[in-house]
C-alpha cells in the first residue's frame, strides 16, 4: 500500500505542479489581467488543440480579454468536468459532448442561454441544423450552442459495389441486404460485406431511430427496446451477423480497420466524419478514387435519408463563471461562418451551422456530401443524464444475441430490465415532483 | 508478556504520558483513515448519484441494497477474476524474477553489481504512466518491437492489448518488469544477512548448491518473503493504473477490468457514488482478509 500511496503522492505532486503552472499562467500579470478579464476555456481532444489557433484573432479583436485554453483528452473529459464542477473550480466556458448537456443542466452546472441567443446579432437557432440545435434543449431551456456535428454515414467501396452490379449505393434496407449478399459472394471465404464492430451501439441505434423507435418510453423513464420498432431493427441488424454479412469482431480486435477496408475484407463501413480525413491519409493512393460515402439506407417505404442521431459538441457556459459576457463573446466568435469553415479545415469537424457548408472546401467535397444530406435528418438521443450508461449497456447486452448465445427478444428484454434499473432514480424523482404542490 | 506485566505496573501518570505521545499518531489515523472509511461505509448505504449532486433531497437511504445488487453484478465477478489473475500470476512471477535476479547479484563472480542493481531498480521509480505509454508502443501489433522480434521466429503478430486473451498477460508482464526491482533489492539485503558460516558448515557436511538453496537460503529469507508477499498482495489487488492507461479502462471486452477500475467507473464516470462506495468497501474487506491470513501464517511460523 505504501508503494502505491507513494506512487500516488508522486503523481499528485506532479499534478499539483501542473495545476500550479496552469494557475500561474492564468494568474500571470498580463495586459488582460489589469482589467481582470481572463477567460478559462476547456477544449477537448483535437478540438482543444485546434482552437488555440483561432483564439489569437479573437484576442486581437477583444484586447481586454485573454483566453486560457486548457486541452483535456476526451477519455478524461467527462469526469474532469464533473469533478471541476463539484470541486467549485469549473471553467468559464467548455466544450461539451451534446449528450452530456442534460446531465450538466440537471445538476445546475450550466447557465441558460435563451436570453443571450435571442438577443444575439451573430447567431440564431435558424442558422443551425434543427436536430443538432434540439440536443441543447433541456426542460425547455437552451444550455448550449452547437459547435460541430457528429453522426454516421456509410463509407463504401464503389469498385466492389459496381462489380456486384450496384452503380448507385442502396437506398432501402432490402436493396442494402441484396447488395451485401452480392458483394460478399459465397459465405465462409473469409470475406464479409459490412463492418459493424460488436462493441458499438451507434449503428443499431440509427436503425432503431429509422424505425421511429423512441428508444426510451414513459417520459424517458423506461427502456423501449423490446417494443416492435426497435425489435424489428435489432432482428434485421443481428441477422447481418448470423448470415455472415458482418464479421463478429469488436473494434479493438480488428487491429487496423483501414487495412481491412483496403484489402476488401468488407466493402461497407458505417462510421463518423473524422474518418473522411483518416481515409484520405490511410488508404493507398490507388483506392482514393474508389471510396465514397452515402447516408445509411432507410427502411423500405420510408423517406430517404432515414433518421440518424444528432451527435457532436456544443459550447456551454458554466453558471459559476464570473466571465459570462466574455465567454458569450467567444462563443459568438467561434460560431461565425468563416471561423466555422476555418475550424473545419483545421480539424475536419463538420460545421453545425448551415451556411458554412456553402463555402469553399466543404461545398466542393463530394465525399462529405453524405453527411450534409444526413444533417437535415437528425434527431437528438434521449435527453436524460443516464444516456451514456444506457448506450454502453445496449452494446453489452446485444453482444450475446450477436454471438448467437441468446435470441434477439431475450437480449432486448434483458436490456430493458437493465435500463429500467438504471432509470429507477429518474422515475422516483419524477413521481416525487408530480406529487409535490406546484408552488416550488 | 513482559510488556503486559510492565503495563500493569504503570502509574496513571505514566499512562497519561503514553496517551499524549500516542495522540498525534492516533489523531492522524482517525482523521485520515478511520473517518473516511466510516464515511465511505455510510455513503455505501445510500444511492448518492448525479441527481443528488444538484439537490441533496435526491439522496435515499437504501440500506444494504447496493451490496445485494453488487453481488449479483456479473461485472464485479469478472473484475474479481481479473484481479485474482493479476495477483496470483503476477505476484509469484514478480517475486520469482526478483529472487533470481537477487541470487545473480549475490554470487561472488558477479561484476558491476552496483550498475545492475540500479538498472533493476530504475523501472520501479519510473512513473507508471510513462512506462505504460512506452509499453503500448512495444505491444503495438504492427509497429511494436515485441511482435517484430517474435516475427523472426515465424510467430504471427499478436494483438497484445486488443485481444481479450492476451490483454491480461500483457499487463502482467508490464507489472512484473516494473515492480521486480524493488523486491530484488530487499532480497539482496536478505541474502546478505544470512551468515556465511551456515553455508560453510553445509559445505563441510557435503551439501550441494541445490540443497543449500532449499535448506538455508529459502528458510532464512522467510521474513523477506512474508513482507514482500503482503506488500505485493495489497499493491496488486488494487491494480488500476495499468489498465486505465493501457487498455482505455478495462477493455477489450472487460478483459482487463479490475475491481479498482470498476469502482472508479461507477464513481467518477457514471457518478453512482453510493454503488461505488459499496465496491470500495468490498475491496477493503477483501484486502483486509488477505492481509490477516498472511499475518496469521507469520505468527504460526514465529511461534
Amino acid at each position: 500500500m505504501a508503494r502505491r500511496a507513494r506512487a500516488l503522492i508522486a503523481r499528485l505532486g506532479g499534478a499539483a505542479c501542473l495545476l500550479a503552472a496552469v494557475a500561474s499562467v492564468a494568474c500571470a500579470p498580463g495586459r488582460a489581467e489589469e482589467s481582470g478579464r481572463v477567460l478559462r476555456f476547456w477544449g477537448l481532444g483535437r478540438e482543444g488543440e485546434v482552437v488555440k489557433d483561432l483564439v489569437p484573432e479573437f484576442e486581437r479583436e477583444n484586447p481586454d480579454i485573454r483566453v486560457v485554453v486548457q486541452q483535456i483528452p476526451w477519455t478524461a473529459a467527462h469526469e474532469k468536468l464533473l469533478t471541476g464542477f463539484v470541486g467549485g473550480a469549473p471553467p468559464d466556458l467548455a466544450q461539451l459532448g451534446n449528450t452530456w448537456i442534460p446531465e450538466f443542466a440537471a445538476i445546475g452546472a450550466l447557465e441558460p442561454l435563451d436570453a443571450r441567443a435571442a438577443a444575439s446579432q451573430a447567431l440564431s437557432s435558424g442558422d443551425y441544423f434543427e436536430g443538432i440545435w434540439k440536443t441543447n434543449l433541456f426542460d425547455g431551456r437552451l444550455f448550449g450552442i452547437p459547435w460541430y456535428v457528429d453522426t454516421r454515414a456509410m463509407f463504401y467501396r464503389r469498385d466492389l459495389l459496381e462489380k456486384a452490379g450496384w452503380r448507385e449505393p442502396p437506398r432501402t434496407w432490402s436493396q442494402w441486404r441484396a447488395a451485401m449478399e452480392k458483394v460478399r459472394g459465397p459465405a465462409g471465404e473469409g470475406r464479409y460485406a459490412i463492418l459493424l464492430p460488436t462493441n458499438e451501439w451507434e449503428q443499431l441505434t440509427i436503425l432503431g431511430l429509422q424505425m421511429q423507435s423512441p428508444l426510451l418510453a414513459d417520459d424517458d423513464t423506461r427502456g423501449a427496446f423490446s417494443q416492435p420498432p426497435f425489435r424489428t431493427a435489432a432482428e434485421w441488424y443481428v441477422g447481418l451477423y448470423r448470415d455472415s454479412l458482418a464479421p463478429v469482431v469488436s473494434y479493438t480486435q480488428l487491429g487496423n480497420p483501414y487495412q481491412e477496408f483496403s484489402r476488401g475484407y468488407v466493402a461497407m463501413w458505417i462510421t463518423g466524419p473524422w474518418n473522411l480525413g483518416e481515409f484520405r491519409r490511410r488508404l493507398p493512393p490507388e483506392l482514393q478514387d474508389t471510396w465514397m460515402t452515402t447516408p445509411v439506407p432507410a427502411p423500405d417505404g420510408a423517406e430517404w435519408p432515414g433518421y440518424s442521431w444528432a451527435g457532436g459538441a456544443s459550447f456551454a457556459i458554466f453558471r459559476a463563471s464570473k466571465q459570462k459576457d466574455a465567454a458569450w463573446k467567444l462563443v459568438e466568435f467561434l460560431s461565425r461562418r468563416q471561423i466555422q469553415t476555418r475550424f473545419y479545415e483545421l480539424s475536419g469537424d463538420l460545421p453545425a451551422r448551415r451556411e458554412a457548408w456553402d463555402d469553399a472546401p466543404l461545398a466542393g467535397d463530394v465525399k462529405a456530401r453524405a453527411f450534409r444530406e444526413q444533417a437535415d435528418r437528425l434527431v437528438p438521443l434521449p435527453r436524460v443524464p443516464e444516456w451514456e450508461q444506457i448506450a454502453q449497456k445496449l452494446a453489452e447486452d446485444m453482444e450475446a444475441a450477436i454471438r448467437g448465445r441468446e435470441t434477439v427478444p431475450a437480449s432486448l428484454s434483458r436490456l430493458d430490465a437493465d435500463v429500467d434499473r438504471i432509470l429507477e432514480k429518474r422515475r422516483w424523482i419524477l413521481s416525487r415532483r408530480r406529487e409535490e404542490p406546484r408552488g416550488r | 508478556m513482559a510488556a503486559e506485566a510492565r503495563l500493569a505496573r504503570s502509574t496513571p501518570h505514566e499512562i497519561r504520558a503514553a496517551w499524549m505521545f500516542l495522540a498525534p499518531g492516533l489523531l492522524t489515523i482517525g482523521v485520515f483513515f478511520v473517518l473516511p472509511i466510516a464515511a465511505g461505509f455510510l455513503l455505501s448505504l445510500t444511492d448518492f448519484d448525479i441527481y443528488s449532486l444538484g439537490n441533496l433531497e435526491n439522496v435515499r437511504v437504501v440500506g444494504l441494497r447496493n451490496y445485494a445488487r453488487l453481488l449479483a453484478d456479473p461485472l464485479l465477478w469478472k473484475a474479481m477474476r481479473n484481479t485474482a489473475f493479476f495477483l496470483f500470476v503476477g505476484g509469484p512471477l514478480t517475486l520469482g524474477v526478483a529472487l533470481a535476479a537477487a541470487l545473480l547479484l549475490h554470487t561472488r563472480v558477479a561484476r558491476l553489481k552496483g550498475v545492475f542493481r540500479t538498472i533493476f531498480f530504475t523501472p520501479y521509480v519510473t512513473t507508471l504512466v510513462a512506462v505504460a505509454v512506452v509499453f503500448r508502443y512495444l505491444y503495438h501489433p504492427r509497429f511494436g518491437l515485441i511482435d517484430h522480434v517474435l516475427g523472426w521466429f515465424g510467430i504471427p503478430p499478436i494483438d497484445w492489448l486488443g485481444d481479450p486473451r492476451w490483454a491480461m498477460p500483457a499487463i502482467v508482464l508490464l507489472a512484473v518488469w516494473k515492480n521486480f526491482g524493488y523486491a530484488t533489492i530487499l532480497f539482496v539485503a536478505g541474502l546478505q544477512a544470512i551468515p556465511e558460516s551456515l553455508y560453510e558448515a553445509a559445505r563441510i557436511d557435503g551439501a550441494g548448491p541445490v540443497q543449500m538453496f532449499r535448506k538455508i537460503t529459502v528458510p532464512m529469507l522467510a521474513p523477506t518473503f512474508l513482507f514482500l508477499g503482503v506488500m505485493t498482495t495489497i499493491g496488486y489487488f488494487q491494480f488500476f493504473a495499468e489498465p486505465y492507461v493501457m487498455t482505455g479502462g478495462g477493455g477489450p471486452l472487460n478483459a482487463t477490468l479490475s475491481v479498482g477500475l470498476l469502482m472508479y467507473k461507477n464513481g467518477f464516470r457514471w457518478w453512482n457514488m453510493g454503488y461505488a462506495a459499496a465496491i470500495a468497501f468490498v475491496l477493503f474487506v477483501v484486502v483486509l482478509g488477505l492481509t490477516a491470513i498472511q499475518f496469521r501464517i507469520q505468527k504460526r511460523r514465529d511461534a
